[in-house]
């Protein structure tokens, strides 16, 4: 009974509210990241975008919604039913997952209790990122596989023949970023790129980052490298098979994937919620954080316009071409990149 | 090769450079093109709230005139109905009973008159055969609907309202209105 008193079950309950926000405020801004999407695509392409629904359109997500929700629900009678219906949430949840590790701001104070702003500080969180993008895959897959019709199982294997390539550059990549910080902890990142006379990772691993940002448009599916939903060879491709709100999980977790894939870029390469050129030390812990919280969301914001403004730029790939980028070019540039940082460590250490 | 038309164009087929098969300077110059086009000017008109001017010849919904004393102009000779080449118009006449001057001109008239607009073309030839310069196409078009029904206009539709006793009516029918 004693130990049972003794366990801190604040700390429970602050993580449970954590988990809770941030899992909400993911959907949340993955549901308006649908809404910028099409507006900024009306934006390059000279044309208002939704507009009628609500004042500037803004309420548009929710009609989307449910409009999806309202469409009848089709389960083909070939298909494996268990995996077809876990296809898709498979894809939502893996989507959702990477959030755990990331450091979303310093600490609030509340009362005398200093509340961190990270669900959990794992000093793996780099492997278990890695690890859980690669989960991702499987929604694309089983969704596919279980959908019992030739177009979604090509687009299941092209996706996963293209997650498997890119998160190669991505895993060569990365490892030269642990190099330079020193750590797998996100939160220990951070603090490395905060810290007096250090800049942000991007300004050591320029090629690094461009590696992987090429991967995390790969990983996420997105144009250009959307094969595994390419409209014109495979109809739909994996989610051809899925109607109603199964489809909208499916579209809503490249959503949720694309605003993850900018919280992490933000956060590993441009200094996640540290604002340059301001001692953060000086505020306030609570002032500190909802500064930090604007600065991070503030980089996310700008990578997920970039990743808008590439989708309504480039065309598609064709599949021997993602295949030539992937491993003919960026696996040796990231290898390239990872022998150049470890030598040039080794020099500055040996001075 | 000879070309076989003038504007024909070898295709380059030179393997790539790196630099070309990374696709990056070439993805800047797009994104750069895509960039700018957020400042143009955005050629939208918003339609029920702004409307394209129609210039004066535009051929829209059709009227059925009234002369200037309000009688209706047409005296149901089928000119049009032959004229139509998508045989959009039908008509039924009736004679004028003593009584009734001061609705219709002639003494014979349209009792029913009707045009389907999904068959019209509006190509303006009954307008151009009508000898009593009843029919007019108007600035205005048909609005959208869900019945097909909907769209067979008859009399109380098509005849414009009397420019004297409804003068707002009067403009909107012939799509003066905005
Ligand atoms: S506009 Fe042409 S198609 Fe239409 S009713 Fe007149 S004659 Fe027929
Ligand atoms: S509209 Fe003109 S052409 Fe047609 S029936 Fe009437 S008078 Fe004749």
């Amino acid at each position: 009974m004693t130990s049972l008193l003794a366990f801190d079950w604040f700390l429970v309950l602050e993580k449970l509210i954590l988990i809770a926000v941030v899992i909400f405020g993911s959907l949340g801004v993955a549901l308006y990241t649908t809404f910028a999407e099409r507006k900024v695509a009306g934006l390059l392409q000279d044309r208002p975008g939704p507009n009628r629904a609500g004042p500037f359109g803004l309420l548009q997500p929710f009609a989307d919604g449910l409009k999806l929700v309202f469409k009848e629900e089709i389960i083909p009678n070939t298909s494996n039913k268990t995996l077809f219906i876990l296809g898709p949430g498979l894809a939502m949840t893996a989507a959702l997952m990477t959030s755990a590790v990331v450091p979303w701001g310093k600490a609030v104070e509340i009362g005398d209790r200093v509340v961190s702003l990270q669900i959990a500080d794992v000093n793996i969180g780099m492997l278990y990122i890695f690890a859980i993008l690669s989960l991702g895959v499987y929604g694309i897959m089983i969704g596919g596989w279980a959908s019992n019709n030739k177009f979604s199982l090509m687009a299941a294997l092209r996706g996963a023949s293209q997650a498997i390539s890119y998160e190669l550059a991505m895993g060569i990549s990365l490892i030269a970023l642990v190099m330079v910080t020193g750590s797998l902890s996100l939160r220990e990142m951070v603090e490395h790129q905060m810290a007096e006379g250090n800049l942000w990772n991007v300004a050591y691993q320029p090629l690094g980052f461009l590696i992987f940002l090429i991967c995390a448009f790969a990983e996420c599916n997105r144009a250009p490298f959307d094969l595994p939903e390419a409209e014109n060879e495979l109809n739909f491709g994996y989610h051809q098979e899925y109607s109603s709100m199964k489809l909208g999980f499916f579209l809503f977790a490249e959503y949720v994937n694309m605003f993850m894939s900018s919280v992490i870029m933000s956060t590993m390469y441009f200094g996640g919620y540290d604002v340059p050129f301001l001692d953060e030390s000086t505020l306030s812990t609570n002032v500190a954080a909802l500064v930090g919280i604007v600065a991070l969301m503030t980089k996310v914001v700008a990578f997920i316009f970039f990743f808008m403004w590439v989708r309504w730029t480039i065309p598609r790939f064709r599949y021997d071409q993602l295949m030539q980028l992937g491993w003919k070019k960026l696996v040796p540039l990231a290898l390239a990149n990872m022998i150049i940082t470890g030598a040039v460590i080794l020099w500055l250490q040996g001075k | 090769m000879q070309a076989l038309t003038q504007r024909a164009k070898q295709v380059n087929r030179k393997p790539m450079t790196f630099m070309e098969s990374l696709y990056l300077p070439s993805i800047f110059k797009g994104m750069g093109i895509t960039f700018s086009h957020i400042f143009k000017k955005n050629p939208t008109i918003h339609y029920p709230e702004q409307q394209r001017p129609f210039s004066p010849v535009f051929r829209g919904l059709h009227v059925l005139n009234r002369d200037e004393e309000g009688r209706e102009r047409c005296t149901a000779c089928g000119l049009c109905a032959v004229a139509c080449p998508a045989e959009a118009i039908t008509m039924e006449a009736a004679e004028r009973l003593p009584g009734e001057e001061h609705l219709y001109r002639e003494e014979k008239y349209a009792a029913k008159y009707e045009i389907n607009m999904l068959r019209c073309i509006f190509c303006g030839l009954c307008e151009e055969a009508c000898p009593k310069d009843a029919i007019y196409l108007s600035e205005t078009f048909a609005p959208a609907s869900f019945a097909r029904k909907t769209f067979i206009y008859g009399k109380p539709d098509l005849l414009i309202p009397d420019k004297n006793k409804d003068p707002e009516g009067y403009a909107k029918a012939k799509g003066l209105a905005n």
